[in-house]
């Protein structure tokens, strides 16, 4: 064993400490199990669309091995509530809240949840300070977990959550078009192009069969958030723009000629879905961004009563 | 499937193609962005690789109440961030493999043929499936690096992956991408 160093790795001893059994108390617990589920058990939608496309990949290849140990890892990770990849990813929460509702305290709640999953295991270590290196290894810092709020008529607190590895991350990306290079004008003929050139761009990088999340439209920042929302529909969500529903089925289906297969190894599925939507934009823009999220898909939603602050179904 | 088992042997490695599944018994040591980096600038290992398999992987690790290390989940993080110095550390420290997802570049590809070390890809995301296959952790260095990107030093039995880039010059991730972009010109 190497000599110890002045960080310990991993610390044991819980850091919640709020009084039993009240709401406060009550929503850290639930948002640790939201993040325990999230981490460890694949969304029954993405799990159907994984088993379907195993069955689709020739015997005897390494694509159909990929897809056995990616099958197998489903499994096992549910059944010993453990990571389903050990990249946790950037924690991304978005909260759905009614009017009236208090953030200041439920930031607080989920500081301490992350914290507390962290230490269960369910977080690896996985946020680093940019300039420095240092991985506090709380998950928190700087812009760390990644929290959005917003306001609907509903009663209920709806907060979805995502782990985004960064695997995936790193392979998506944004076009500014016209694109000379791929002759991609400003229609969505030109969309097509790009998204189709960042799939074969992310070839096996993004542990496919990915999924894509599509804007079009927007400035850079809102467009790129915007594509990322759209992996929290569910798989086989057409767009309610019938151009835009016919574009998403065309691309997989073009996606899945293209040869790249599960991890990049060769095969049939590249791409398990793409779920496309727009923003408005200014007349000098016509930004396309592509968030492409790995096999790994990891996004959960947990509706919570305000009151008890105790979960009431999960939206997965 | 072909067993790969410690201590390797560089002309075992050498006979290992494209396609080859193989399954590894023996130790890793994981090395990924930090460690690359400081090797690259000429630091000295903690540990010697010579004939050792370096495995690109940020793994989740548990420390009990008696200190001992369990490694919870453990699959591949990309490999292309390490081309600029992966042929280095093969030339330098002598390793005969690494493990990662995605490949790698010509650098590396060209590394593997001068020196006589392959790239094995294991399965991305499959965290749970590979650290089942890790039976033991012997060691921890440069931990100040913060536990993912340390050096955890691995007992493997049956550990699977798949050779993606031989020592002769071959590239399944060459392939697949040449094969790909020609296929997207009739697509689009």
């Amino acid at each position: 064993m190497a000599k110890k160093t002045k960080k310990k790795v991993v610390k044991k001893k819980s850091t919640v400490k709020t009084k039993k059994g009240s709401p406060d108390q009550q929503a850290i617990e639930t948002l640790v199990e939201l993040i325990r589920v999230t981490s460890t058990v694949i969304p029954a939608d993405v799990d159907r669309a994984i088993e379907k496309a195993k069955g689709v990949e020739k015997p005897n290849t390494t694509a159909a091995y990929a897809m056995n140990i990616i099958s197998d890892n489903i499994g096992l990770a549910k059944t010993k509530s453990q990571p389903l990849c050990q990249d946790t990813g950037t924690v991304v929460f978005y909260i759905y809240h009614p009017p009236g509702f208090h953030q200041t305290p439920f930031i607080k709640q989920i500081h301490k949840a992350v914290t507390a999953a962290t230490k269960k295991g369910y977080l690896r270590e996985n946020s680093v300070n940019s300039l420095t290196g240092e991985n506090a290894g709380t998950n928190l810092g700087a812009g760390h977990p990644s929290i959005h709020f917003v306001e609907h008529s509903a009663k209920t607190l709806e907060v979805k959550l995502m782990l985004k590895g960064g695997g995936c991350e790193n392979v998506s990306t944004q076009y500014s078009l016209p694109d000379t290079g791929l002759s991609a004008g400003r229609d969505l003929d030109g969309v097509r192009k790009v998204v189709l050139d960042a799939v074969v761009k992310a070839q096996g990088k993004g542990c496919g069969p990915g999924v894509l999340g599509v804007c079009i439209g927007g400035d850079r920042a809102d467009s790129h958030a915007h594509a990322k929302k759209q992996l929290f529909r569910k798989m086989g969500e057409r767009s309610k723009i019938k151009e835009l529903a016919a574009l998403e089925v065309e691309i997989v289906e073009t996606c899945n000629k293209l040869g790249i297969g599960p991890m990049g190894f060769g095969g049939t599925t590249t791409i398990l879905e793409c779920l496309m939507d727009h923003r408005n934009r200014v007349p000098a823009s016509f930004i396309v961004s592509v968030s492409y999220m790995c096999w790994a898909f990891r996004r959960q939603g947990a509706v919570i009563d305000t009151k008890t602050m105790k979960l009431k179904k999960w939206l997965y | 499937m072909i067993e790969l088992k410690y201590p390797f042997s560089r002309d075992e490695v050498r006979k290992l193609k494209v396609g080859d599944m193989v399954l590894i018994t023996g130790k890793l040591f994981t090395g990924r962005d930090a460690v690359h980096k400081y090797l690259h600038e000429g630091h000295p290992s903690p540990v010697n690789l010579k004939d050792q398999i370096i495995y690109h992987c940020g793994p989740v690790v548990m420390k009990d109440k008696h200190g001992k290390y369990t490694v919870t989940a453990a699959g591949p993080t990309t490999s292309i961030r390490e081309e600029p110095y992966q042929w280095q550390v093969m030339r330098d420290h002598g390793i005969v493999g690494v493990i990662g997802k995605g490949g790698m570049g010509p650098k590396t590809l060209e590394a593997c043929k001068q020196y006589g070390a392959v790239y094995f890809h294991a399965i991305g995301g499959a965290a749970q499936v590979l650290a089942e296959r890790i039976t033991s952790v012997d060691g921890v260095y440069l931990e100040e690096f913060g536990s993912p990107e340390a050096i955890w030093e691995l007992s493997v039995d049956k550990f699977p992956v798949v050779v993606t880039m031989d020592s002769h010059g071959g590239s399944l991730h060459k392939e697949v991408e040449e094969a790909s972009k020609e296929n997207l010109k009739h697509l689009v």
